[in-house]
């Protein structure tokens, strides 16, 4: 139990896969204009990490990995090659399978979002919680849930913390050519000043 | 005063548009409404009668913060004689001696980061605001007493820059400006700004914070035992009342808590900080103290046996809650988010301080980290108000 908290602590503050990786930084900056907006995007995006880590975890170690198939009677095949492809095919499964959920329950968050809904299966949070899990980390089955839920929630934090930002300098006057995107980067690069302050931290 | 006004009134068409130094304006109207208050009046509602406008509310942060300048500069030059082993009993020769090395880097803060203001008010055509007092005092007091003044120059650039003028100006930005320039000296910079050598000014000597100190203590034994113990040769070891008053190394202005209690007590009567964040703040600060407090035991690091009320003595605690949380700027604006920011800065200085072993100070980046969250917590807050109000409507 103790060990799923430290993953979870790890993954939403110490090692946020948004501010200390920079993954999912398009959709980021692309929909964090309106809190509301943007707490949709970020439930879809924890929604469907928690899902495609696990479901991944679960191909990874039965199908893919070195000696994976050992259950099926073929000990020496690795498959691992075919991490990227098939990752990718089950995110843009769990993917479509939001957007079909949002478009039947939240119309109006569904036309809020509009490309980036079918985007999140290309945004790189997604994928990169997928190969850090099978990668670096070597997380088990619970593990994996939960770093990939928490992943989400770091990211969704993220996302909403930029948005309230961002809502409230709208009365802020921006230099000319930083206003838009420019200026969005560089709160980025603060937001992340302020998220160091839980960088080495051991648990 | 009469002939000071005309003198003014005779040369201020030259910085109107179509006047020879046009260009100048928000200098020469910075000196103009520092000396007088400002003529013009607003032409739409709401109006607000007051003498107060937000320049003469900065100024009285930079009254509130005397105290700490004088006791640092006093601070600066007992830490330094103690360290060279010189006589301490003139009060007066010590002060002058700790001036002597902290002027030097209030001025460069000043003259660098002012340069900075006026150049953008000039180009962008905004105001020169008393803010920027706040902010370069602000800065140089945080500042361990042996910073180089390049880095002094460069962190305030980064921090009036990046931090605030890129926002817009004064009013605008998202993080507290002084301490987003502390904070990115901070990372790039370590060995001048942490560690045991930076914070006396007396060459080579090593003076390790009372934080530092305490968060050296061994597993399982007492933090008070081990400051006391490793500090009582000294003059001034570090018990309660001593890091109260502030002697103990540390940066220039944050040693000591009652120079910071006396800035609060102007701060809160003039209206200028918010009590409420000050009080939440050392709450969630002592709270957490407080409850960490009954893990300790034999295999738990020892600062965590530290008790509460001696957190809010040591470091920058009290600093940050009297002047650095209650940036009007940077923090939540409603009166429960003001309760919620603080009290989460107390208890997240707190948590940095005892279980991030990078670094034995937390307040900074536990304010930094807050000032991200506060337009959240401020939306939610009224959010919440909205939807109450809507109740009690259709009711």
């Amino acid at each position: 139990m103790l060990d799923l908290i430290s993953v979870a602590t790890k993954a939403i503050f110490i090692e946020n896969i948004l501010l200390s990786f920079f993954l999912g930084m398009c959709s980021f900056l692309a929909c964090s204009k309106k809190i509301d907006t943007a707490v949709g995007l970020g439930l879809a995006v924890i929604f469907v990490l928690g899902v495609t880590t696990p479901i991944n975890w679960v191909i990874n170690e039965f199908l893919l990995k070195d000696g994976a198939l050992a259950w099926a009677g073929f000990p020496y095949v690795n498959l691992s090659f075919l991490q990227f492809i098939s990752f990718i095919a089950v995110i843009a499964a769990v993917v479509q399978l939001v957007e079909m959920i949002m478009d039947k329950f939240a119309p109006a968050l569904y036309q809020a979002l509009g490309i980036f809904l079918p985007l999140i299966a290309v945004n790189c949070a997604i994928l990169g919680a997928s190969l850090f899990m099978v990668g670096v980390k070597k997380y088990d089955f619970a593990e994996s849930t939960v770093f990939g839920l928490s992943s989400g929630i770091g990211w969704f934090l993220a996302i909403v913390a930029m948005a309230a930002i961002r809502q409230k300098m709208q009365y802020s006057n921006v230099p000319m050519g930083l206003r838009g995107l420019g200026i969005t980067m560089l709160i980025t690069g603060l937001m992340a000043l302020g998220f160091m302050s839980f960088i080495g931290i051991n648990i | 005063m009469k002939f000071l006004r005309n003198l003014l009134d005779k040369y201020d068409p030259l910085f109107h548009k179509g006047g020879k130094l046009e260009k100048l304006y928000p200098l020469w109207e910075a000196q103009d409404t520092f000396l007088y208050t400002p003529s013009t009046t607003t032409s739409r509602g709401p109006h607000v009668r007051d003498g107060l406008d937000s320049k003469r509310l900065m100024i009285l942060v930079v009254i509130a913060l005397v105290p700490c300048i004088l006791f640092g500069a006093y601070n600066a030059g007992l830490q330094a004689a103690l360290a060279k082993g010189e006589p301490t009993s003139d009060m007066f020769g010590l002060f002058l001696s700790g001036m002597i090395t902290i002027l030097p880097i209030i001025l460069c803060s000043y003259v660098v980061g002012g340069i900075w203001e006026v150049v953008f008010a000039v180009v962008r055509k905004h105001e020169i605001n008393e803010g920027f007092l706040v902010t370069g005092i602000l800065f140089p007091l945080v500042l361990p007493p042996t910073i180089p003044l390049w880095q002094v120059a460069v962190g305030v650039s980064f921090g009036v820059v990046i931090g605030k003028e890129v926002f817009g100006g004064t009013g605008m930005n998202i993080l507290n400006p002084a301490l987003t320039a502390r904070a990115f000296l901070y990372f790039s910079f370590p060995a001048q700004i942490s560690g045991d050598k930076v914070w006396v000014a007396a060459d080579g000597f090593s003076g390790a914070t009372a934080l530092a100190n305490a968060a050296a203590t061994p597993n399982g034994t007492s933090a008070v035992d081990h400051l006391l113990h490793s500090t009582q040769t000294l003059a001034f070891p570090s018990d309660f009342m001593n890091m109260f008053y502030g002697f103990m190394p540390g940066s220039i202005g944050e040693t000591s808590a009652l120079a910071c209690l006396i800035g609060a007590f102007i701060l809160i009567i003039t209206g200028v900080g918010s009590w409420r964040v000050m009080v939440a703040v050392l709450a969630g600060a002592w709270l957490t103290a407080f409850g960490l407090n009954q893990f300790h035991g034999p295999n738990v690091p020892g600062f965590f046996s530290l008790p509460a009320h001696y957190h809010l003595v040591m470091g920058g605690l009290m600093f940050g809650a009297v002047f650095m949380a209650t940036d009007p700027v940077s923090a939540a604006r409603t009166n429960t988010g003001k309760w919620i920011y603080g009290f989460l800065i107390g208890v997240l200085t707190i948590l940095i301080r005892l279980v991030n072993p990078a670094y034995p100070e937390g307040v900074m980046l536990a304010i930094l980290f807050m000032n991200v969250f506060a337009p959240l917590i401020d939306h939610y807050v009224v959010q919440a108000n909205v939807r109450r109000r809507m109740r009690r409507v259709q009711a």
